[in-house]
């Protein structure tokens, strides 16, 4: 089984969000990038289903050379090669079609990803890739097994929860239980070094939509405290001051 | 012209996240002087769509059979698609749900249209071009988001916006739409559904539990006082972590993010991941006997104090406000 896995090169989850004094553009300044953390569901399972079943897995990237440290992080936890395509990603339509293109290239059985990236929240480029490619897409699923050209998912839904089997080719985004992301160990790490990561270039796509500005939530007020031995009297403010029960 | 709402039903009803979609939907065709349509897709009673009226739609489609129950990624695309050239859409708004950017990804390609989620206010429009506001950074910031194609798509965060209700009636029509066995794949065989529960996603009131809580045994002091507010229930990454709670009940950065009009956080620290999850609430109680707790910087209301002696007090009063 040839599996397919998109990473996207997130800021740190602890990061301290801030904007370039123009409010145009992300300040990287001090912020540690990591893998998107949904993506590293995605890449842990892809690993398991390797490992019980045999294949390759590829990590694929749209980056500039600074996201190389993440893909080879993803060699060092189990990915056998990866694929960096060379470009600012600008929006989910233009990183959609570098995926979709490589992944036609590849003849890759199984596509996956995690359900939205923590920077950008799209929820967009599963849907996108596999509407290029013309097969199906699952999203988010919770739950993956693969049985010979079958797999199987649990995808979430608002309530509850659905099982769907479908025919491989598939995309499938991913979100928790999942899996449980790996730590690379020594190991891993050294590998990972001789790993191929081949850099190729983008192919011709438009941008449909143009991040123009950044701004930050309305700081709060400050915090009202309550005595704990008079606490019924926050269910009064609760539905007289604040009205919102 | 027009501007085409998808609208999610569950158990005959429609979603409150749908009366949302449609209030903002009613408001994009207002401003650009077209109608506003519905679109629904499975087994929901006439009479409560015409209720769909009070949110601004003038018509609402009906596309209803046998294999369109549950949520069929491939036949909703295309029905999608279909009501949006049958009523020659400008704008298609979603929920930003699961179904909504389940589908929205895919229509976005077919159709060529510019797409924007997570939006939480309405475009401001400029000739062809729209600017939509839409969460980014986990709910830690917003960013302005550029439309250029000429169909625009837009998927509405939850509780982002407002319900208006005013008189009317919307008209009923039906939309045929001929689906192929290929349409159908990925139908579920089996459905999993969490009964008796306040939808987290949509609840207006959500209270939520950390470690704070030392361990399962002390779970029902979060179920009472959910249950007292007519809320659901949530937990910290910890919580769902260590098997407590299951992982769809887990808010944060990694699990899902809501926005009810009142979150109550227990005995949760407020790590900067977990704020990411909740910080678009409203109103925001943190419950903690740490005063120096990270979470009361983003609260409305605190209480330093012990979750086990706090929660049955507020329980308590809740059920007394309802009596």
């Amino acid at each position: 089984m040839k599996i397919l896995v998109c990473i996207s090169n997130v800021p740190d989850t602890t990061a301290k969000i801030s904007f370039t004094p123009d409010n145009k553009a992300f300040n990287t300044a001090g912020v540690q990038f990591v893998i998107n953390p949904y993506d590293e569901y995605a890449l842990t399972r892809a690993i398991e289903l390797k490992e019980a079943q045999g294949g390759t897995v590829t990590v694929i990237n749209v980056g500039e050379a600074d996201t190389e440290a993440n893909i080879r992080k993803a060699l060092a936890i189990g990915a056998d090669n990866a694929i960096r395509v060379n470009a600012k990603p600008t929006d989910a339509f233009f990183v959609a079609q570098q995926i979709a293109h490589y992944a036609q290239e590849g003849a890759y059985d199984l596509i996956l990803m995690g359900k939205e990236s923590v920077d950008y929240n799209g929820f967009q480029v599963h849907g996108m890739v596999a509407e290029i490619l013309g097969i199906s897409a699952i999203t988010p699923a919770v739950k993956l097994d693969v049985n010979g050209n079958t797999a199987t998912l649990e995808r979430e839904i608002e309530g509850g929860k659905e099982v769907i089997s479908v025919v491989l080719p598939l995309v499938a985004s991913c979100q928790q239980p999942m899996s449980e992301p790996r730590i690379p160990n020594m190991r891993g790490i050294m590998t990972a070094r001789t790993k191929p990561l081949k850099v190729v270039e983008p192919v011709g796509a438009e941008a449909k939509t143009i991040f123009e500005s950044y701004s930050l939530p309305e700081k709060k007020t400050g915090v009202k405290l309550i005595d704990p031995a008079n606490a019924e009297e926050l269910i009064r403010l609760l539905r007289n001051e604040a009205k919102v029960i | 012209m027009s501007v085409l709402v998808l609208i999610e039903c569950a158990d005959g009803q429609v979603r409150k996240s749908s009366l949302e979609t449609a209030s903002y939907g009613a408001q994009v065709a207002q401003a650009m002087g077209t109608e506003a349509v519905g679109l629904v897709i499975g087994d929901v009673p006439v009479d409560e769509l015409q209720l769909l009226g009070r949110q601004g739609m003038q018509k609402v489609y009906l596309c209803n059979n046998a294999n369109l129950k549950d949520f069929v990624p491939g036949a909703f695309v295309k029905i999608i698609a279909q009501a949006a050239q049958t009523v020659n859409a400008q704008v298609i708004i979603l929920a930003n749900s699961n179904i909504g950017t389940a589908v929205g990804s895919r229509l976005a390609i077919r159709l060529g249209a510019s797409l924007v989620t997570n939006a939480v206010a309405l475009p401001e429009i400029d000739g062809n071009t729209f600017k939509v506001k839409k969460s980014v950074f986990s709910g830690k910031a917003f960013a302005e988001v550029v439309l250029t194609a000429d169909l625009k798509i837009i998927a509405v965060k939850k509780n982002a916006v407002d319900i208006i209700e005013q008189e009317g009636t919307a008209e009923i029509a039906t939309l045929n739409v001929d689906l192929a066995a290929a349409d159908l794949i990925g139908a579920p065989q089996e459905t999993i559904r969490a009964t008796g529960e306040v939808l987290l996603t949509e609840a207006d009131v959500v209270v939520s539990g950390g470690r704070g809580l030392r361990g399962p045994e002390n779970w029902h002091l979060i179920e009472d006082l959910a249950k007292a507010l007519g809320g659901a229930t949530a937990c910290s990454k910890p919580v769902a972590d260590s098997g407590w709670r299951p992982h769809h009940e887990h808010v944060g950065q990694t699990g899902i993010t809501i926005s009810p009009n009142l979150y109550v956080a227990a005995g949760i620290s407020g790590a900067i991941q977990h704020l990411g999850g909740v910080n678009s609430s409203k109103v925001i109680v943190v419950i903690n006997k740490d005063p120096e707790a990270p979470f009361f910087k983003a609260a409305d209301y605190g209480i330093v104090g012990d979750v086990a002696e706090v929660l049955p007090k507020l329980t308590e009063a809740a059920k007394a406000l309802n009596r």
